[in-house]
């Protein structure tokens, strides 16, 4: 085949009319959807190594308190990110993560279930959600806006209501005990490389409790959960087959599908990939809390999507990266810690926040002009 | 036996009330390049979608090498070498040039489970094509957006031929070009063709498709005028065909009347 038409060739030069553009090195850098979350996330850090730089922020506890929160955030946002190039929004994370906190909680306190099973069904349940979310966007061609908005509301009442029916409260606690030895829980709940945080504190190089033991025990396991869902799913959108089916589901689902991207399928995969990571969220926070609360993530889809459009990602879909939805939750964690440490009060932060998204959407804009304009 | 690849026989198509096709019939011979021509809403983008399996026919067969042929998606098209390229293109413009050439046929490296879209190999091969019809793209991870209209038909039709097809549906792929671009547009479809492709080239501007087509079929409101071999019909015939061929004429007229009596 590639011999038959390898001597279709009309010389004909497009660059006599066409005036050839000079492609500079700026121009190619600007082509990187993150580039505007990680010159953010340096900022942010020279701002409060200035203002911060004597308090405890960046002891290693300091480090990891806004590593955590960052970590927490980016799961959900890395995958609402993928969901944005995708071409879709889901707004029913936040009411996720509650429900499948209670479907952890409930069985393993209620039932009698295994920790194990009670996470594997809350996975489970997860799946469900996504799948369900994505064949109504798939299928009726509603905006899914409009079906996570609804899929909100039905997942937070759901949630409240089975809860109180089963426990007659809207907490439940007792989770902790459960961990020791369950075979699936270690995942979620586990500290890691607390030997280097041992080590450290006994040559006293960080701060230590009065029982000599090191304040910061060990990098959460959201911190591990982040950075590795952050490199896969680079890879995936990058390397992968399916990454550019993403691309193109996201860019153009007509074009897509007329070339033979099978963008429904791709579509209610990365729906269920917003599900299952809000359960990853949740399970890391119920584990860590000990006990499952209705109201656990509330607002967070809307921090996740914020998250996501700071690192790049457009909200016509089509364009962004996973990284740069890492690099705006790491913005927004840290200067949600960082603020702490500040003069500044708290209440500020969600001005921060929104100022932040207003700056990354308009700049996301003018990239998008660039890279789309036609000679 | 018939030397022809594609035979539409008596096809309609109807959506609800509105008869978008009515009894059309149009056959097409390897390496032919046949002018499906008619004014807006003629129904020649619904005729070609029977073809590549967008719409199914309500009445009528099409014949594919002899067979008689029913789609059910355009991935059934394209696998028997029917490629359509559209009027948006199918392309991708946030993405980039070699993301667009491979968009759902990427190749492939690697071991099972751990296989990877090879951004390399499809690099140098959108690169070459994109060379063989003088389009020079020295980056191939340049968005597609940036490129000009004639650029991004010429990348259309160069990844249809890539991957095999046998029959080239265009729709319209010269309507938005300038006329310099159309004509490039125009000479790289005649070598495709004089490669073995057949080529249904719709458009409604017989200024584009007179000099390249060796047939003419024209419809007007769902319905076949009829097909016409290039010796028999000249271009001001063809033109008078076309809905609207007449009013033309008279503008024509009027405008030159208007000159003579500006010149005075
Ligand atoms: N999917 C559809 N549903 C309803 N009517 C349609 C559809 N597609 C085309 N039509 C109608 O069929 C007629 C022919 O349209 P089309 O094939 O697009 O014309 P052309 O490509 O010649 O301009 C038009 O009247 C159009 O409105
Ligand atoms: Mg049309």
């Amino acid at each position: 085949m590639s011999t038959k038409s390898k001597s279709i060739e009309t010389k004909t030069d497009f660059n006599q009319d066409e005036r050839l553009k000079k492609v500079s090195k700026l121009r190619l850098l600007l082509n990187r959807p993150e580039l505007g979350a990680l010159g953010g996330a340096i900022l942010v850090f020279i701002f409060f190594g200035i203002v911060a730089g004597d308090t405890g922020m960046f002891s290693a506890y300091g480090v990891l308190n806004f590593l955590d929160v960052s970590a927490n955030l980016g799961i959900i946002a890395i995958a609402a990110a993928m969901l944005m190039i995708g071409g879709e929004f889901d707004l029913s994370i936040g009411s996720m993560i509650g429900f499948a906190g209670i479907c952890i909680a409930i069985p393993a306190i209620y039932w009698g279930w295994p920790l194990w099973m009670s996470i594997i069904f809350a996975f489970s349940m997860a799946v469900l959600v996504g799948y369900f979310n994505g064949i109504l966007v798939v299928k009726t061609g509603l905006p899914s806006f409009i079906v996570t908005l609804a899929m909100l509301f039905i997942l937070r009442g759901a949630t409240l209501a089975l809860t109180r029916l089963i426990t007659g409260r809207t907490q439940v606690p007792g989770l902790r005990v459960l961990i020791e030895g369950d075979p699936l829980a270690w995942i979620f709940a586990t500290d890691t490389f607390k030997w280097v945080f041992t080590w450290l504190g006994s040559m006293n190089l960080i701060a230590l409790r009065t029982d000599g033991t090191p304040l910061a025990t060990g990098i959460p396991p959201s911190v591990i959960w982040f950075i590795a869902l952050a490199i896969i799913t680079t890879w995936i959108l990058m390397k992968t087959r399916y990454g550019n089916w993403i691309f193109a589901s996201g860019g153009d689902k007509n074009g897509a599908n007329n070339v033979g991207v099978p963008v429904g399928r791709v579509k209610i995969s990365l729906f269920i990939g917003t599900a299952v990571a809000a359960t990853i969220f949740a399970t890391i926070q119920v584990l860590d809390a000990g006990s499952a609360d209705t109201m656990r993530g509330t607002l967070k889809e809307l921090e996740a999507i914020a998250a996501a459009v700071v690192g790049g990602c457009l909200l016509t879909g089509g364009y962004g990266s996973a990284i740069g939805a890492a690099f705006g939750a790491l913005i927004f964690g840290t200067v949600s810690m960082g603020i702490f440490y500040t003069d500044v009060d708290t209440d500020w932060f969600k001005v921060f926040l929104g100022a932040m998204m207003l700056i990354a959407v308009i700049f996301n804009n003018y990239i998008r002009r660039k890279v789309t304009e036609s000679k | 036996m018939s030397d022809y690849l594609v035979q539409f026989n008596n096809i309609s198509k109807f959506f609800g009330k509105v008869i978008a096709l009515k009894d059309v019939t149009m056959k097409l011979k390897k390496g032919e390049i046949m002018c499906l021509l008619g004014d807006n809403g003629a129904g020649k983008s619904t005729l070609i979608k029977t073809l590549a399996g967008v719409h199914r026919p309500d009445e009528g067969e099409i014949i594919v090498e002899e067979k008689k042929t029913i789609f059910d998606s355009p991935k059934d098209a394209l696998d028997m070498g029917i490629a359509t390229v559209y009027q948006d293109l199918a392309l991708v413009s946030l993405m980039s040039v070699t993301r667009n050439f491979f968009m759902g046929r990427e190749p492939m490296k690697g071991p099972p489970f751990f296989r990877t879209f090879d951004i390399e190999k499809a690099n140098k091969i959108a690169a070459e094509r994109m060379g063989q019809i003088g389009i020079d793209v020295r980056d191939p991870s340049q968005a597609v957006g940036t490129m000009s209209g004639g650029e991004r038909q010429c990348l259309a039709i160069s990844r249809a031929i890539y991957f095999g097809a046998k029959v080239l549906v265009l729709d319209e792929p010269t309507s938005a070009l300038g006329v310099h671009q159309a004509s490039v547009v125009l000479k790289y479809i005649v070598k495709a063709a004089s490669q073995g492709l057949a080529v249904i080239l719709i458009t409604h501007n017989v200024h584009h498709a007179y000099p390249v087509g060796n047939s003419f079929t024209v419809l007007n409101r769902g319905k076949s005028l009829g097909t016409y071999a290039k010796k028999d019909i000249t271009r001001e015939k063809l033109l008078s065909m076309m809905a609207g061929g007449e009013e033309l004429n008279k503008l024509e007229v009027e405008l030159q009347e208007m000159n003579r009596s500006s010149a005075n």
